[in-house]
């Protein structure tokens, strides 16, 4: 029989050898699935990881791809850290983007080059607002938050809906559940590359990558509020006897996470969509809880585990174009590495080993 | 007034039998957070058995089976390989719905006979209860049987007590030589059945034709049932007519031209959920040996 | 007494061996029991005791080795053969369900067929001949320790075992039921049960045992006639001559200077497993080792919660310390104040197991750290800052670690407790407020530990100890009260009260009188 014994210390091995081993895995087993269905597994699995890389612009879409993925995942880490299971953040990204829109949409007159920041700080609250339910919920009356963010991201989709049919549907639509067009200054450009012109979609907001990742990393591993993350999510009872505060920390985690998922939606309704509708985000809020998996909670991990996973979005995309594979199968990979990824945590725990009983 | 009472009854059957397959495996320590993902893979299951074999009957042996089979993929994770199981709860859904999503796509726009009424001889003649009760379909018949025979099952017989016993203390239930393993599995796996089984009646009785994600969040106030009801079966009963009725007063409220818009009223079983949540939540911060004590621990088995 | 009629063997373990990973828990152990004996098997913290009984109850599968019941050999793979063949055990922590009633509890440990009626019937009347009463539908959430082990008892008794284990039944029993204790397990070996007792008490076994086997880091070093040997032989081979040896420095009286004051203490509880404190009050002087003892679960982990701040107290009186009202100050406030508190549990209480031991120093001690930093580098952490501390307190108190910086989670339960220990006093700390400090800890670290207590009190800092262990106790405290149910006893001077009072005022029902309960 197969016998687990606890390590005393976490395998370093592991660490890297892990997610390695999961995408490996996960690509072999979901090989086996499309061929079970039905489908050719080798071309179906080179639209999905390989043909995003056949094109420059196309490499260069997989970061804009990633980048919500990444914002929302580095909020995430301070939720997981924490043992904190906000699984809302598709709700909180909705509703960023709604507040931060409408601000935009409402008041015109607001349109100078700081309409875009203006909006970027409304998401962030948007965001938070959004998280702060279940975590006032959590930490007032000792409500699940998982079924109460979860809930929440229900709530905000039709929330954007009735807002873009309702109360802001620009009459000139035709009937089309479309918002105005942002005002100038909320717009987020694409990148001119000098010689090329335009490199795909790629656009200033994946610098937000680069602001936003570095801050995280120093705030988890360089201030008290890290520290006290890290103990809270490992030993909560060891938070109250340093005499961290473990509502607080909670609250916190939550409001952060929430906040940055609202900055991913106003970034990616400014720079894609320029105008709100009925369905902004595609299931970035819940994509992000692997990315946070894969990249082992950790935000230089993460930027590597965004562009994976925004690999396999975008190859879907492509084999849903090439060979009418429904693109939901992202969802079967996603689901797959996530197990594997988990197994791999447990691995890292344990010592593995078959034992041989006689008697 | 019967038609109002038969919608509601129909609607809240999805969540009947996945929140009472939910609280098995939560009595056994086993949370399921999948439960959205099994639904959805018991409507694709069914809705396929229907279409390719004709007879509704199938799908619900189709329903049950595939909500077996996707609770399998979640007990050799969390149980063998002791994963997270918020988290592996969480990639079951997410698996579920691309797997749906995926085995499901030839079967866009079709539609599917739904599950013929059985009347109870001579009392499904009585007024207004017959009509109610005694012309159902099977999978209602079999969810309140279920609960019934839960209820007996948890109360008075020896593998009931053994269930709670795992799932009050797993390391105790083990020193006494039970294989928690094996027992969390079978409980794990009669949640998917039901929650395959609530899946299924969505085509089969609801919406005669598949959709992706057809299940729109139903697993999950499933999950909240069970916590409402505090773990008491026939308090799922209660649970769920009450979101039953508040599911279909939305579309009363829609069809009688309600001066609220219809997102808002389609918002309100999610609200309620949460409401619901919040009330009951507070008291088990107080009263501790309500929620199942192993409750999403991991069982590690040193041999 | 010289038996001259050959004994007859009910049970023979022959070269059990057993690992966990690398690590070899049991080696090649023999033991064989005499039928109608109580066989006691003692050692310290570690040496493998609950190793061995395990897989003799068929919980833990040896690696190697046969055991005979009955001159046969047998298989024992799971508890259910175990008892298939007649052994019972009785667990340490006994192996109840909280949830359940008493005699649901009883029925899922039953392999045979029964009615419930019958069951209640069967429990009653082997409750009524040994003399155990309990209450058969009962949940076991709301019994005491006492009664939880009477069920563990009785259902061992319901399948008439051969043999009968018993891992560490005394470490929860006040001394009259263990009295009583002993009475049943004696009358029970009349009546031919084998019994396979473990402890690490010496004076049990030498009461109680027949024969014990000694067992030292998981090998078997002698078995031998308990009534014909003394305790010294029996510590001497049971931890090694030098610890055996330690000398014991002497408790030097206290000041009259009171350190700190509780008054009128009240604090409800917060969920129904746990206690409410009613009205405590107790003063602590410098110098002064104040003793509480009581059974666990009595109120010991609310008191000492709101000793430390992790719960707020209703009013700011409640607790004074140098005459001053600290009760709504936090955790860290009264550390700085120089209030030190090591709570019960060392793993994920009062340290965290997946951090580095200087990232546990940091833990108590970063607020020392913001104190040297101006604002702006305030702002980081950087807990190599205790990278030093944290070795001198390794250094300092002889905490043996695997490596050198290890992850907490590496050290054993000793060791772990001298860190924290350790951890404790390098504040150099005014009061010190220790909850269990040696619960689960092996001899040679408790012996240290416990000098440790005395000299921190000769230094001439207040000590409150809450400790079970009553030999603990009696040894260190210049004053002693007991806990019962929230409720806090008199403090008496050691001199005046006894083992046999501390017993009573354990074990009897305080929860409607507190009249007694003044200063």
């Amino acid at each position: 029989m197969i016998v687990f014994t606890p390590r005393n210390k976490p395998s370093k091995n592991w660490i890297f050898l892990a997610p390695t081993l999961s995408i490996i895995l996960t690509v072999i087993l979901g090989g086996f699935i499309f061929a079970f269905l039905g489908y050719n597994p080798g071309e179906t699995l080179y639209h999905i990881f390989i043909s995003p890389f056949t094109r420059i612009d196309r490499i260069s879409d997989v970061f804009v791809k990633a980048c919500p993925l990444i914002i929302i995942g580095t909020g995430l880490i301070f939720c997981f850290k924490a043992n904190v299971w906000n699984i809302g953040a598709e709700g909180q990204f909705i509703i960023g983007a709604l507040l931060a829109g409408s601000f935009g949409l409402l008041f015109p007159e607001m349109d100078t080059k700081f309409l875009l920041l203006i909006m970027i700080f409304i998401g962030f609250l948007g965001g938070a607002l959004w998280a702060f339910i279940p975590a006032i919920l959590k930490t007032k009356l000792n409500v699940n938050e998982i079924l109460v963010s979860l809930m929440l991201v229900y709530i905000a989709m039709l929330l954007i809906d009735f807002v873009v049919r309702g109360p802001l549907r620009d009459p000139m639509s035709f009937g089309f559940p479309l918002t105005k067009a942002y005002p100038e200054g909320a717009l987020i450009n694409k990148i001119p590359i000098p010689g090329i012109g335009f490199l795909g979609q790629l656009h200033y907001g994946v610098i937000s990558v680069f602001i936003l990742v570095p801050i995280a990393w120093v705030i988890i591993n360089k201030t008290l509020l890290g520290f006290q993350i890290k103990v809270l999510g490992s030993a909560p009872k060891a938070t109250s006897f340093a005499g961290f505060k473990e509502k607080r920390i909670t609250m916190i985690v939550l409001l952060l996470s929430g906040g940055l998922a609202g900055i991913a939606g106003v970034i990616e309704v400014s720079a894609n969509m320029g105008q709100l509708q009925p369905e902004i985000s595609f299931g970035y809020g819940f994509t992000a809880i692997i990315v946070v998996f894969l990249g082992r909670l950790n935000p230089i991990g993460i930027i590597l585990a965004g562009i994976i996973i925004a690999t396999v979005k975008l190859g879907a995309d492509n084999a849903q174009m090439a060979i009418g594979i429904p693109k939901v199968v992202t969802g079967l990979f996603e689901g797959i590495l996530l197990f594997f990824l988990l197994t791999g945590e447990t691995l890292q725990k344990y010592q593995i080993a078959w034992k041989n009983y006689r008697s | 007034m019967d038609a109002l009472i038969l919608t509601i009854i129909a609607t809240s059957i999805p969540l009947l039998l996945a929140a009472s397959g939910e609280l098995i495996a939560e009595k056994s320590g086993v949370l399921n957070l999948g439960v959205e993902g099994m639904m959805l893979s018991g409507a694709v299951g069914a809705f396929g058995a229907v279409l390719w074999l004709g007879n509704p009957y199938f799908g619900i042996i189709a329903g049950a089976i595939s909500g077996i089979l996707m609770a399998s993929v979640f007990s050799i994770f969390t149980i063998n390989f002791m994963t997270n199981q918020v988290a592996t709860g969480l990639g079951l859904t997410i698996f579920a719905t691309g797997f749906s999503g995926l085995a499901g796509a030839p079967l866009v726009g079709k539609t599917i006979p739904s599950l013929p009424k059985i009347e109870v001889y001579l009392l499904s003649d009585i007024p207004l209860i017959g009509n109610i009760f005694f012309k159902q379909d099977l999978i209602a018949y079999i969810s309140i049987l279920l609960i019934i025979l839960i209820t007996f099952f948890l109360n008075s017989s020896k593998p009931g007590i053994v269930l709670r016993a795992v799932g009050d203390n797993h390391n105790n239930a083990h020193s006494i030589g039970y294989p928690v393993k094996k027992i969390r599995w079978l409980a794990t796996c009669f949640g998917g059945m039901c929650a395959g089984l609530g899946g299924a009646y969505i085509p089969l009785l609801l919406t005669p034709h598949w959709s992706e994600g057809m299940t729109s969040g139903r697993g999950w106030i499933a999950i909240a049932l069970v916590v409402f009801a505090s773990w008491i079966p026939w308090r799922i009963i209660v649970g769920a007519f009450l979101f039953g009725g508040i599911t279909i007063a939305q579309f009363v409220g829609q069809a009688r031209g309600w001066p609220i818009p219809s997102q808002i009223l389609s918002m309100m079983p999610y609200i309620a959920t949460i409401i619901a949540l919040t009330i009951i939540s507070g008291r088990f911060s107080k009263n501790k040996s309500v929620v199942p004590e192993s409750l999403g621990k991991p069982f590690v088995d040193v041999a | 007494m010289v038996n001259l009629k050959e004994p007859e063997i009910l049970f023979k373990a022959h070269k059990i061996t057993k690992y966990f990973g690398e690590f070899k828990a049991n080696d090649s152990i023999n033991i064989s029991i005499i039928k109608g004996k109580i066989h006691a098997l003692l050692g310290e913290n570690g040496a493998g005791k609950s190793t061995l009984v395990k897989i003799f109850y068929g919980i833990f599968k040896p690696d190697s080795g046969s055991i005979e019941l009955n001159n046969q050999k047998i298989n024992i793979s799971s508890p259910k053969l175990a008892r298939s063949h007649g052994i019972g055990m009785v667990f340490q922590h006994f192996s109840l369900f909280p949830a359940l009633n008493i005699a649901e509890n009883i029925l899922i440990s039953l392999d045979k067929k029964i009615s419930f009626k019958q069951l209640i019937l069967d429990i009653s009347e082997l409750s009524k001949k040994w003399d155990l009463s309990i209450d058969p539908l009962k949940k076991v959430s709301e019994l005491s320790v006492g009664e939880q082990q009477r069920v563990e008892i009785i259902r061992c008794l319901m399948q008439n075992p051969k043999l009968l284990i018993m891992d560490e039944p005394t470490s929860v029993l006040t001394p009259q039921e263990i009295t009583s204790l002993f009475k049943i397990l004696k009358k029970l070996a009349k009546s031919g049960c084998s019994i396979l007792y473990i402890s690490h008490k010496l004076e049990e076994i030498i009461e109680l045992a027949d024969q014990v086997t000694i067992l030292k880091s998981g090998k078997s070093i002698a078995t031998i006639n308990p009534k014909k040997t003394t305790i010294s032989y029996l510590a001497e081979k049971m931890v090694g001559k030098e610890i055996a040896k330690l000398k014991k420095i002497s408790k030097k009286p206290f000041t009259k200077k009171i350190a700190l004051k509780i008054i009128n203490l009240n604090k409800q509880k917060e969920n129904n497993f746990g206690t409410t404190l009613n009205n405590i009050n107790f003063e602590v002087n410098y110098g002064e080792i104040l003793g509480i003892a009581g059974i666990a679960g009595n109120g010991q982990i609310e008191l000492m919660e709101t000793l430390s701040g992790e719960t707020k107290c209703k009013y700011d009186k409640e607790i004074l310390f140098n005459n001053k009202p600290i009760g709504f100050k936090g955790v860290q406030e009264r550390r700085d104040l120089g209030i030190e508190t090591i709570p019960e549990e060392r793993n994920y209480h009062a340290t965290v197991p997946d951090l580095k031991l200087h990232e546990n120093t940091f833990l108590t001690c970063y607020q020392k750290y913001f104190a040297t930093k101006n604002f702006f580098s305030s702002l980081f952490i950087n807990p190599e800052y205790s990278l030093d501390e944290s070795i001198r307190i390794i250094e300092d108190n002889d905490v043996r670690c695997p490596e050198k910086n290890p992850f907490a989670s590496q050290l054993s339960g000793g060791n772990l407790q001298k860190f924290i220990l350790g951890r404790s006093l390098a504040s150099n700390p005014k009061v010190a407020i220790f909850a269990q400090p040696t619960w689960g800890v092996d001899v040679g670290a408790a012996t240290l530990i416990r000098q440790k207590l005395i000299n921190i009190a000769n230094d001439g800092k207040a000590v409150i100890l809450i400790s079970q262990d009553l030999e603990e106790i009696f040894h260190l405290s210049d004053k002693i009260s007991v806990i019962n149910n929230g409720y806090l006893s008199d403090i008496k001077s050691i001199k005046d009260i006894t083992a046999i009072d501390v017993g009573l005022l354990m074990g009897s029902n305080l929860n409607s009188s507190n009249e007694n309960n003044i200063i």
